[in-house]
């Protein structure tokens, strides 16, 4: 993995070869979505961590080895969650469609 | 104290926004939320460089936190009512803290800063102007504060409770999953300690689930109510919402927020570590 995937989050300052990334883009049809959360559910549904989306509806999580599940919340949305897996070493780019 | 006396809805925060005597104070983990709009009114606390001695590993003392809560237009009497992002955890810190110090009347907003962006009510980014106070502390109340030689003696006798994520408690991650992974200190947990993520406590939109629903939740941890109650997390902010919980929401006698948490228990030379998702012996 030498960088961010096109359109994505860059990855300057990351040790990207210790972490196991998770990160992507929350979008309303084509439009970013700058004021969602997305959170970060363990293998058991156990929450590990929540992030707010950046002004261009970016996000980044630093997992571990497994599968995951993200929870976006959004305004005037329903909860959507999608099935993740994350590996020390890559970066899983995620696009959230709400 | 009681969820009447400590909580407050998004709406009433809504109807209160003119009311005298209410003061806004926004704290976030990320401490640019607050630039990029607010609550109308709302006033900023910076976690790292308002409330933390830039030197050393501490709190402000009595006399800066006056001075910070003068220069703010903050006063004794005022009703001071707490919000902010990643469910509150600063906010909660930051009531914690408030309380520490001796302030009567704090308040959080149920949900914080997330239940009012998911319902889509009104955030600003013109800054209120505060005529500057006199504001008068008291002294640290040690009653809720623990230090780790209190923690050390708690393995065992007291109620420890981590309120991490279950990964962090049993030592498979070090911080929490939107922060790097590399720290200095060892993982894992503080033996006797009960699993009971601060998470457990709150619904997906942020507030606090039912009295009846938290007790169900600490009891079924192992969180034996006779004894008194030591929280920890990795800071001692997510600790705090668990405290706040415990000592404000239900009630709790002897409940202390351990705020050098795994940061410094994990750091600590020769004490014992438990790793996995058992508790682990005395």
């Amino acid at each position: 993995m030498c960088g961010a995937t096109e359109g994505g989050l860059s990855l300057d300052g990351v040790n990207v070869a210790k972490e196991a990334v998770i990160q992507g883009q929350v979008l309303r049809g084509a439009e970013p979505v700058p004021n969602a959360y997305v959170r970060l559910l363990d293998g058991s549904g156990e929450f590990t961590a929540e992030v707010p989306t950046s002004a261009t509806g970016h996000f980044r999580f630093f997992a571990g080895d497994g599968e995951w599940t993200l929870r976006t919340l959004a305004p005037k949305a329903d909860p959507v969650d999608t099935r993740v897996v994350a590996a020390t070493g890559s970066v899983a780019e995620v696009a959230v469609a709400i | 104290m009681s969820r009447e006396s400590s909580l407050v809805t998004a709406q009433w925060v809504e109807d209160n926004l003119d009311t005298d005597g209410v003061v806004l104070v926004e704290v976030d983990e990320d401490t640019t939320s607050y630039d990029k709009g607010h609550i109308r009114g709302a006033i900023k606390l910076d976690w790292t460089t308002d409330l933390q001695d830039q030197v050393r590993r501490d709190f402000v003392n009595k006399e800066q936190f006056e001075a910070l809560l003068s220069s703010r237009g903050v006063s004794n009497d005022d009703t001071v009512v707490l919000y902010g992002g990643n469910n509150n955890w600063f906010a909660a810190y930051a009531y914690w803290y408030f309380k520490l110090y001796g302030h009567q009347d704090v308040k959080l907003l149920d949900g914080g800063r997330k239940k009012w962006e998911l319902d889509s009510r009104e955030l600003t980014d013109e800054k209120p102007t505060r005529a500057e106070t006199s504001y008068t502390a008291t002294a640290q109340d040690s009653s809720i504060r623990a230090f780790r030689d209190e923690v050390v003696a708690a393995i065992g006798t007291q109620n420890l409770v981590d309120v991490r994520s279950p990964d962090e408690y049993a030592g498979r991650l070090l911080a929490p999953a939107h922060l790097p992974q590399e720290q200095a200190q060892r993982a894992g947990h503080i033996p006797t300690a009960a699993s009971v993520p601060w998470s457990k406590a709150a619904n997906d939109d942020g507030t606090f689930k039912s009295d009846d629903e938290l007790k169900e939740i600490y009891s079924e941890a192992g969180v034996d109510w006779s004894k008194d109650t030591i929280a920890y997390c990795r800071i001692g902010e997510r600790s705090s919402h668990t405290w706040f919980v415990l000592k404000e929401l239900l009630g709790q006698e002897n409940v202390k927020n351990y705020d050098g948490s795994w940061t410094e228990y994990g750091s600590l030379v020769g004490v014992p570590v438990a790793l996995g998702d058992e508790p682990g012996d005395a």
